[in-house]
């Protein structure tokens, strides 16, 4: 896992909790999406979901499926040589 | 547009996130249809290869989702699929054959299309749509092509084309007013004129450069070691990791059972570490060297040879003797080989 620094330039503002994290470290595009929006079903409006990814054109691709689907993308964070993003659910958004 | 009821009318389709399924999808968006984009991850994705590999110094960009790319462009919302087993074993045995390369065109567009269908059954819409253009490809978009794909998904009539909808029949969605057939396309042919008119009329200007091509099916390369792999292996018995391994490294077929791998840089020599537990794998010690995958049961002449050509592409090519490691499981072997002559190679690429 690499990352340029500018590639965090949508971080995660500091103190940001979920209340649901998925763990997809190890899984190849687009596996993360596709978990990311089976969790997305199982939580309720309003709720924060974490995923956590070692690909780091997940930090493109998971602003762009949050544009396309209406959910509101919180931002992302480095840890344990992995990228930590943040995703808000939206309240009747697309899918 | 709305239904008779007063709904919104919606429309599922085929977005790959190129330049035509991107316009397909926009030409209803201008027409307030709400739609919803169907992204399939097949495997056989070159972009999604790329980011397994992830080269030090590649654009991210060129890794990137095109498909969830459109979405965000055009603010529909996109379903990714995983194609999964079934995908591959059509692959395997198309019921419309191959095109030039491994491209099984007609029966892919069913396939999706069929997904498309069952989605819109699960979840509701009104019709299909893809980004198909009349003439444009020789396997799957003539007229003839176009007419089969929708008739084998049990959906005739109720799947558009808009870039090429006035060179076709109209369809259901335009006999009862939910599409404004006259705000449609007339495309046909290969030439992306007309398409790339229209994107720079929508201000679309972020999207893979026009007939690209990122299947990895329709790649010669590619396709030479999948007939290969068919022609030498049970087609019911292939697995989908076995397709994987196509996509990367050299590839050479030593004899009817044995075949082997052998990457190329350092990210395919990651990359195959994941797939050495599989088999024979065979490294030069103490140098820079590939890994090379054995695929097969080698004998021990025939484990002197693998060495050979990992020498071949080790550091120490022009050394007299390479010692080379095959390790399979628990067991390894240490062989002092000279490396292969160039010459011999070519009798065993793929």
């Amino acid at each position: 896992m690499s990352a340029d620094q500018d590639e965090l330039r949508e971080r995660a503002p500091a103190g940001l909790r979920a209340d649901t994290t998925i763990d997809t470290v190890g899984l190849c595009c687009p596996v993360p999406i596709i978990r990311t929006a089976e969790a997305m079903k199982r939580i309720a409006a309003g709720s924060v979901l974490e995923v956590i990814s070692d690909d780091r054109v997940i930090l493109i691709d998971m602003p762009a499926w949050c544009r396309s689907t209406g959910h509101r993308y919180l931002g992302a964070r480095r840890a344990d040589d992995a990228f930590h993003l943040f995703v808000k659910k939206a309240e009747g958004a697309r899918s | 547009m709305t239904a008779e009821t007063g709904r919104r009318i919606k429309a599922i389709g085929l977005i790959s996130g190129g330049l035509d399924s991107t316009l397909a999808a926009r030409a209803l968006v201008e027409q307030g249809i709400d739609v919803v984009g169907i992204h399939f991850s097949t495997g056989f994705c070159m972009n999604d290869h790329r980011r397994a590999l992830d080269r030090p110094g590649e654009d991210p960009r060129r890794m990137r989702n095109e498909g969830l790319r459109a979405g965000a462009d055009l603010q529909i919302p996109i379903e990714v699929l995983d194609a999964g087993e079934a995908y591959l074993k059509m692959v395997l045995n198309p019921r419309h054959g191959y095109g030039k390369r491994a491209n099984p065109c007609i029966d892919c567009r069913i396939y999706m299309i069929h997904g498309a269908a069952d989605y819109m059954r699960e979840h509701g819409g009104d019709f299909i749509f893809t980004g198909e253009v009349l003439g444009q490809r020789p396997m799957s978009q003539h007229m003839q092509a176009l007419c089969l794909i929708e008739k084998e998904c049990g959906i005739e009539g109720y799947l558009l084309r808009p870039l090429s909808a006035h060179h076709l029949p109209p369809t259901k969605p335009e006999e009862l007013g939910w599409v404004d057939r006259s705000r449609l396309m007339g495309i046909s042919g290969r030439s992306r004129k007309e398409q790339m008119a229209l994107s720079e009329q929508w201000g679309l200007k972020d999207y893979p450069q026009p007939s690209g091509g990122c299947c990895f099916l329709a790649d010669e390369s590619f396709a030479r070691r999948f007939h290969d792999k068919r022609d030498h292996t049970p087609v019911d018995s292939i697995k989908r990791e076995e397709m994987i391994l196509l996509k990367v490294g050299r590839h050479f077929r030593l004899s009817p059972a044995v075949k082997i791998i052998v990457a190329r840089d350092a990210s395919e020599n990651q990359f195959l570490t994941r797939f050495a537990g599989l088999g024979w794998s065979f490294e030069a010690l103490d140098t820079g060297s590939p890994l090379t995958l054995a695929e097969g049961e080698p004998d021990e002449p025939t484990r002197r040879l693998i060495a050979s050509i990992t020498a071949r592409y080790s550091d120490r090519r022009n050394q007299p003797l390479v010692e080379v490691a095959a390790r399979r499981g628990d067991t390894e072997e240490r062989l002092f080989v000279p490396p292969v002559a160039d010459s011999a190679l070519e009798g065993w690429r793929i």
